[in-house]
């Protein structure tokens, strides 16, 4: 039994990261992290409101993650309010939103403290295929889509011009990311998902000359991350989600270093 | 009123042909009662000043906006290799010389070679692309648009950051592509000192299309005196093309070929 939990906690922890790193790569590249913070913190809005309504954490997590969603995209046509103004507004609103809700639901066993920080440890197999379901669909959507991805992230006039559909991509990379955000929440928490999608990105992205090796870069940073976290928080009885974001830092931090004075653009 | 494509093809075999097209946004008029056409293998440059609609004819050629009256028609199954005019690279993304000519294109080992060394890229395609000059990444966002074997390249103002023999040398290649490939050239430029000297039509756009024509008579147009002016008249299109040196990859001078353009008289 006791080996069945850390099992299933690094499974779930390295299906989060393989899906996270590739999808985190965007994140970073299209300058996105705001958008992820404020995707997560609508799901706890999301949580709170469907446990509230009695339709489930998940549906509510779906339901509201992807309503934030659209509409950033739709503000984001109006100039008057930078876009991430209009992020740090909506990603507290959300967040104050969310910790209202949960104000009202004495009667109902929440463990706000959960929510916000994750407890991968607690997972049951039942939260290990959500995390390999949610996971697969984010992968196949990466791939499916990676050409056009790739493409507008690079030029968007450009992209559009040779007839890439950017409305209707850029709308599916923010449902892939409050996917990751739902599939992330319970290992990680509200608060640190966010960190699965960019830190390992950002570990890889000095070790990396192409997009698809940072994709890959990430993914493997990610699982890493799992693994260290997990085991110092076996060590050292750490909360196992900070420890997994703080394993990920050092991982940046080495990637940071590593390569100083080796500038990797440097011609030949 | 069609603000979606026409289905009906007009006469004369043009990729895209727009009439009487108008465009309205936030109340003002950005495009005015606009003809417009590119047809098969024609070199097209659209000039104006800033502010005169280029952009928006482009994307509405493009099909990107609709138009708010007249007709817009667009030949089914374009391909198009688009040249944009700002290209900041984000140096959080890791990009190749390689992997960008070759993004959302489909070409093979030879031609990659052959196009890169046709603009002088190809010691180039393994670096880095945040370590390219202006010029270069300009260059090898040129090579990307011909990668893609277009029916139709649009170069948003190719000439940018190039002095005026880079400029020519840039335009005598779009125009030997053209000429190996047959596909059409939409060049968009506010730069009237040299407009290229292979243009067949052009356009000379401030909000209502003011003139059109081979290059030598749009520069004697009244409206287009009107717009820029006789001096810049004086070098519409008429650029010398005889330089006496060509600049080898490394910078070093040598002998250059002497060359006569012989302008197409259309109409």
């Amino acid at each position: 039994m006791t080996d069945n939990f850390i099992l299933r906690a690094v499974l779930a922890g390295i299906g989060v990261a393989l899906a996270a790193g590739p999808l985190g790569c965007f994140i970073v590249w299209r300058r996105m992290a705001y958008f992820g913070d404020t995707l997560s913190h609508a799901g706890l809005t999301g949580i709170a409101l469907g446990l509230l309504i009695g339709v489930g954490s998940t549906i509510g997590m779906a339901v509201v993650g992807l309503g934030a969603g659209a509409i950033l995209l739709l503000l984001q046509r109006q100039r008057r309010i930078p876009a991430d103004t209009l992020l740090g507004i909506l990603s507290h609103a959300a967040l104050a939103c969310g910790l209202i809700a949960m104000s009202f639901m004495d009667k109902v066993r929440v463990d706000l403290f959960g929510y916000l920080f994750g407890d991968i440890l607690a997972v049951d197999w039942q939260d290990v295929a959500w995390v390999y379901g949610g996971g697969a669909v984010i992968i196949a959507a990466l791939v499916f889509n990676w050409r056009r991805l790739i493409t507008l992230t690079v030029h968007e006039d450009m992209a559009a011009a040779e007839g890439i559909p950017v409305a209707r991509t850029k709308f599916l990379l923010t449902l892939m990311i409050a996917l990751s955000v739902a599939v992330a929440m319970k290992i990680v928490g509200v608060l640190l998902v966010t960190a699965m999608l960019i830190i390992p990105a950002a570990a890889a992205r000095p070790v990396s000359r192409s997009p698809e090796v940072m994709a890959f870069g990430a993914a493997a940073a990610g699982c890493l991350a799992v693994a260290g976290g997990l085991q110092a928080s076996l060590i050292w009885d750490l909360p196992s989600g900070p420890a997994i974001v703080a394993a990920a830092v050092v991982l940046f931090v080495l990637a940071l270093t590593a390569r100083r004075g080796f500038h990797p653009s440097a011609r030949n | 009123m069609a603000t979606v494509a026409d289905t009906r093809p007009p006469s004369g075999g043009a990729l895209i042909a727009l009439r009487q097209a108008s465009v309205t946004r936030g109340g003002r008029r950005i495009l005015d009662t606009v003809d417009f056409s590119i047809g098969r293998g024609e070199i097209v440059t659209l000039i104006g000043p800033n502010g005169a609609g280029k952009s928006t004819l482009v994307k509405v050629a493009l099909g990107l906006e609709p138009v708010d009256s007249g007709m817009f028609w667009r030949a089914p199954g374009l391909t198009v290799g688009y040249q944009p005019q700002k290209y900041s690279l984000d140096p959080a993304l890791p990009l190749t010389v390689r992997r960008l000519v070759t993004l959302n294109t489909a070409a093979s080992e030879a031609r990659i070679a052959e196009t890169l060394a046709l603009l002088r890229l190809e010691r180039l395609l393994e670096s880095d692309v945040h370590t390219l000059s202006g010029g270069e990444l300009q260059r090898a966002m040129l090579a990307r648009a011909f990668l893609r074997e277009p029916n139709l390249l649009v170069l948003d103002e190719p000439s940018q950051n190039l002095d005026v023999s880079g400029a020519i040398e840039i335009y005598q290649i779009i125009a030997e592509a053209r000429k190996t490939t047959g596909c059409s050239v939409l060049v968009v430029s506010h730069d009237l000192n040299v407009v290229m000297a292979a243009t067949d039509r052009v356009y000379c756009l401030n909000t209502h299309l003011c003139c059109s024509g081979a290059p030598e008579d749009v520069s004697r147009h009244r409206a287009f005196l009107e717009l820029f002016g006789a001096a810049a008249a004086k070098t519409l299109a008429i650029y010398p093309h005889h330089h006496d040196h060509e600049h080898a990859p490394d910078g070093s001078i040598k002998p250059g070929h002497h060359h006569d353009h012989s302008h197409h008289h259309h109409d």
